[in-house]
């Protein structure tokens, strides 16, 4: 079925691009809604049917270039079933953000947003190396597309930007993916891509750390972390509202992934020597992230650093090697899913209405569109950390792993909750409080369809901060078969 | 008792109900849901605690269910019922609803947005939620979600008049330093997790003998930093003074009766942790003192009513933490009881004399009030007599039982610093009332139908206040004692207690005697050294100048210095060196096919003279 789903998606996006032809110009996003809501509602039923005796809530194998051991493995487990439904879900949110925003080729922008999250999907299932690698490229150039054709003022450089990040550490990876591949070959005789059997590849020590780091800088680009941060605050403010959705909150999550299910289970000996560089980057992506959000004047580009702010609570999770920071980032990759989705989506909405994303031309924007200032509220509320919504959750059970792996660390990573409600509380006084801006005289409010996705993603934080345990128990299914922690 | 969940719900369910509502309810039944949804918890609460009592039972857990699980780490939602959080519980909904019910008529028609008056109420009902929260969270964890939610209300409502950007700066400097002490609470409780493995208080308390000394003194004052943030004691004390931004009867629930004493709560539901250090005790001993004094001296010089009444409420919740310190732990929660009485009251009289003179603040434009305004003139002076310990008055008994146990637990110091602070009480308290309410009138206040106070629902809360600031001592420190315990029995007519009622008495004689004849104005007033020392009190001791410039400003200016972020300069760097050599590849290119036939014929000559040659 997996996949069946994967197939969907792309079908879906031809369907979508041929369609603005014969069916009209609103067809292609209703064709985008309708496989995302399917996407999701198969989720849902795989979560509900429960596990197999190998633990997989689905599995799919095929026999795809046997000569060099490469085949379609595609498994779901909790950890990618969570991350599936989120997709699928935020493929929604994505497509309803940009519901009347994008006026030329809808056809082909629905075809883009499709592919992209059908190259998420394999990313999150493949378990042979060639196939995730393949997936993740996938995922690539739709996005490329979806910045240099719908992006704004500077698309063009920020779309070669993302590009040449994202091209270039990936190459890093797929270098270090051969070399895995050599190395256990030489040890064991066979060639093969599959994950599970290199698990269990023997590297000698000076090497490891090389591969461990191709793998690493590949994904700390994708989450990103610094210093490889600088791509996302471009391609996240020219991006149209969707691309910005998916990029936030789902693509960020396709870094995070891949250091919990490769980088760390692959070289376990390796990561363990670099966790104290790995969660100093994660502190200095928060603290640095939060100051250089502080400093924007762009409501997008804010959000945008935030993002890496809050990247940098996965970071020290995962490199804190204990459950608590583990359940940590994933937990907050779920609830910044939401939050951050939710902030872009507004910024979208402002510069929809205002055709202009600079806080200095906003301010009491409350008193034109108090539901978009209720909504602004929550969601930067809920991204300062506010317990009981889900990103407190994740950021506390990040920080109380690091603190048992790291206390100096811990001590200046709990640091950036203060540097959080400082620049959140500031987006909010300069957008939606404060003197109403006599430029702007009237600005629609959110409407129903909005509404809807916004009330939904309000859901979603509630449920991750006041009762998280299904959640937790999906993703602790596979962290404990990762084999990695004490 | 098992309605115990009730309390908290009944005010959330307010809150949800306004929300979802976005303000399409009228007004008058946003005012029925408002104040109703506390008032039933009042009544929940009563029946809770009365059925509590009669059950004999030093405490009651009800479990709701488990928050999270990870890998050993499990809070739960539990409620807690014991005579602490049941104090606690009493102050927050029983005032806390008169609070509601004033503010029924103090914001009617206040506002300048039509949804004004339900986002009020939704925001002082989820405050209410998450204040119960707190106190009866038996986890640190669900603790810390009171305690954050209660600083997000504190800053929605500091903020409620969001048009206002100085309100927002108020309601953010209150948000962001309480959050610098929340850091601290929370790598306390990172650090109680990693040493006893739980945040469960009971459990934790249980075991604190564990704890090595230094581990126990390190969370202590962890925890402490977040109760002196919440408390606004120093040095995180700068918040509150500007709070005041917000509508008055936020004041008086938030930033008087209920929130800023969260602190105060934290430690004394520790309080087995805090017996393990001494070290920890005195300081919270030390930082109540200098906080007691420094903000009394304060609010000798404001000009502001609502401003002295924060430096006030400053002051004595530095009572309630020298308490805490010395080990005067019942008395400690009595002065928090009474002082949530005779503050609240103060605080609403004085929002009533601000109703009534168009929202004039600035007491030396007030003056003759007393006639005019008889209600809320009555209000301020028996609270005021209250706050200055007048022999009989609720805060007499609790003010004594402070000093008196400080005395003989810790000696003279904390008692003459006590007693000097009594004495400064009584004096900004007689300055206040002096110049309010005597003299020539200096504004005309609204008539009475306009002013407010003519409703019922706002002197009925008054009346209400005014009977618990004289009466609530009464009984009080008998009850409490039976419940809290640890309290020793003292007398109040030995020759010490006689010199700590009389300081109060003789201040306010001092009082009247300067501020009635303007005395104040002249002689010391008009020297240069005196104008210094009253513009050094009335900054409030410099520390926002302070922290300006240690803090604030080196942060404003990194950002701003590196807003363009210097990370990417070295990928644009890179960028500019490929272009660069691009440029200078690109400089052969010239389409001119003389060129390239030169460059071809030289070509071919180096490789033959290299074949040939080499």
């Amino acid at each position: 079925m997996i996949l069946g789903v994967v197939l969907l998606l792309l079908a879906a996006g031809l369907l979508a691009w041929a369609a603005e032809r014969f069916a009209g110009a609103n067809a292609p996003r209703w064709i985008s809604l309708v496989a995302f809501g399917l996407g999701l509602a198969w989720a849902f039923g795989e979560w509900q049917g429960g596990v197999d005796a190998n633990g997989l809530y689905a599995a799919q194998f095929f026999e795809w270039i046997p000569r060099f051991g490469i085949n379609v493995v595609l498994e779901l487990d909790g950890l990618s079933l969570l991350m599936v439904a989120l997709t699928m879900f935020l493929g929604i949110v994505a497509v309803v953000s940009s519901w009347d925003e994008i006026e030329a080729s809808r056809g082909f922008f629905q075809f883009n947003i499709l592919w992209v999250m059908a190259g998420v999907v394999g990313v999150f299932t493949a378990l042979d190396l060639f196939l995730f690698f393949f997936f993740w490229e996938v995922m690539l150039i739709p996005m490329y597309f979806l910045i240099a054709i719908w992006g704004h003022e500077n698309k063009g450089y920020a779309s070669m930007k993302f590009f040449l990040f994202t091209q270039i550490s990936g190459l890093l990876m797929l270098l270090a993916i051969l070399a895995l591949v050599i190395f256990h070959q030489q040890s064991s005789g066979a060639i093969t891509f599959n994950y599970r059997e290199l698990l269990a590849a023997d590297i000698p020590a000076p090497a490891r750390s090389w591969l461990m780091l191709g793998f690493f800088v590949a994904f700390a680009t994708k989450l990103p972390s610094v210093p490889f941060h600088t791509w996302l605050p471009d391609a996240h403010t020219q991006a149209p509202t969707a691309g910005s959705v998916i990029l936030a909150g789902i693509l960020l999550k396709t870094g995070a992934y891949g250091l919990i299910r490769f980088a760390v289970p692959l070289f376990p000996e390796a990561s363990g020597e670099f966790a104290w560089w790995a969660m100093l980057l994660g502190v200095a992506s928060i603290l640095y992230g939060g100051v250089m959000a502080f400093s924007q004047s762009d409501f997008k580009r804010l959000v945008a650093y935030s993002s890496i702010a809050h990247m940098g609570f996965v970071l020290i999770g995962v490199y804190a090697f204990n459950e608590q920071g583990m359940q940590g980032a994933v937990m907050t990759m779920v609830a910044h899913g939401f939050s951050t989705a939710a902030l872009f989506m507004m910024a979208g909405a402002l510069q929809q209405r205002l055709h202009t994303r600079e806080m200095s031309r906003m301010g009491g924007l409350w008193v034109r569109a108090p539901r978009m200032g209720v909504l602004t509220l929550f969601f930067v509320i809920a991204s300062l950390g506010m317990p009981g919504l889900g990103n407190f959750v994740g950021e506390f059970l990040a920080l109380l792993g690091a603190f048992k792996a790291n206390v100096p660390l811990a001590v200046a990573a709990t640091l950036g909750i203060v540097v959080a409600a400082v620049y959140g509380l500031w987006l909010m006084q300069r957008s939606f409080q404060g003197a109403p801006n006599p430029d702007v005289e009237a600005m629609r409010d959110f409407g129903a369809r909005e509404m809807s996705v916004m009330v939904l993603m309000m859901v979603g934080l509630l449920w991750v901060g006041v009762y998280p345990q299904p959640l937790l128990e999906l993703s602790a299914a596979t962290i404990e078969t990762l084999g990695v922690l004490p | 008792m098992e309605l115990l969940w009730l309390v908290p719900t009944l005010p959330l369910a307010g809150f949800a109900l306004l929300f979802v509502s976005e303000g399409r309810l009228p007004d008058r039944v946003v005012a029925f849901v408002g104040a109703g949804s506390v008032g039933l918890a009042a009544l929940v609460a009563l029946l809770v605690g009365y059925q509590f009592l009669q059950s004999g039972q030093p405490s009651f857990a009800l479990t709701l269910w488990t928050w999270m699980s990870v890998a050993g780490f499990d809070p739960s939602v539990t409620l807690y019922l014991d005579a602490l959080s049941l104090v606690m519980v009493g102050v927050i909904t029983g005032v806390g609803f008169l609070i509601h019910v004033y503010a029924t008529g103090y914001m009617w028609k206040d506002h300048e947005e039509p949804a004004g008056y339900s986002r009020f109420f939704a925001y002082m009902n989820l405050f209410v939620f998450a204040m119960l929260m707190l106190v009866l969270g038996d986890n640190l964890l669900v603790l810390f979600l009171g305690w954050e939610g209660v600083g997000l209300c504190s800053y929605l409502l500091i903020g409620f008049y969001h048009r206002d950007a100085e309100n927002g700066l108020a309601a953010r400097k209150a948000f962001v330093v309480t959050r610098v002490g929340d850091t601290a609470l929370a790598l306390g409780l990172f650090l109680l997790v990693r040493e006893l493995g739980t945040l469960e208080i009971q459990a934790a308390l249980g075991q604190v003998g564990e704890l090595s000394p230094g581990m126990a003194t390190a969370i202590c004052l962890l925890l402490l930093g977040g109760a002196v943030g919440k408390s606004a004691q120093l040095p995180l004390q700068t918040w509150l003074p500007d709070a005041m931004a917000g509508p008055t009867p936020v004041s008086a629930l938030i930033h008087a009766a209920t929130m800023v004493t969260a602190g105060v709560y934290l430690v004394a539901r520790m309080r087995g942790l805090y017996l393990e250090s001494d070290d920890a005790l005195h300081v919270v001993a030390v930082v109540g003192l200098a906080t007691l004094l420094i903000s009394s001296f304060t609010a000798l010089a404001q000009s502001d009513i609502k401003r002295i009444l924060a430096y006030s409420t400053m002051s004595q919740i530095g009572y309630m933490f020298m308490a805490l310190g010395v080990g005067a732990w019942s008395a400690s929660i009595f002065h928090l009881m009474t002082h949530a009485f005779f503050k609240a009251l103060l605080f609403l009289s004085a929002g009533s004399v601000i109703l009534a003179l168009h929202h004039e603040q600035d007491i030396f434009k007030m003056g003759g009030l007393r006639k005019k305004l008889p209600v809320p003139f009555f209000g301020m002076l028996i609270g005021s007599l209250a706050l200055v310990a007048l022999p009989g008055t609720s805060g007499f008994f609790s003010k004594d039982a402070i000093l008196l146990t400080a005395e003989h637990e810790a000696g003279w110091l904390y008692w003459g610093g006590g007693l000097l602070a009594a004495g400064l009480t009584a004096l900004y308290t007689t300055r206040m009332m002096v110049i309010v309410f005597w003299g020539e009138a200096k504004t005309e206040p609204h008539d009475r139908s306009h002013a407010g106070f003519s409703r019922p629902n706002m002197w009925l809360p008054l009346a209400l206040l005014a009977l618990l600031s004289v009466a609530g001592g009464w009984f009080g420190i008998g009850v409490l004692d039976d419940l809290l315990g640890g309290v020793r029995s003292f007398s109040h007519f030995s020759p010490l207690a006689l010199a700590t009622m009389a300081v109060p008495l003789a201040a306010v004689a001092v009082g009247v005697w300067v501020f009635g004849r303007r005395a104040a104005e002249g002689g010391f007033m008009r020297s240069s050294f005196g104008r210094g020392v009253a513009r050094f009190f009335a900054s409030g001791w410099g520390f926002d100048w302070l922290y300006d410039r240690v803090f604030v400003r080196p942060f404003v200016g990194l950002a701003q210095a590196n807003k363009s972020d210097v990370v990417d300069l070295v990928y644009r760097i890179t960028v500019a060196i490929t272009r660069g050599i691009h440029h200078i590849g690109a400089l052969v290119q010239t389409g001119r096919l003389r060129w390239y036939a030169v460059n071809t014929a030289l070509g071919l000559i180096m490789v033959v003279w290299l074949v040939v040659v080499a």
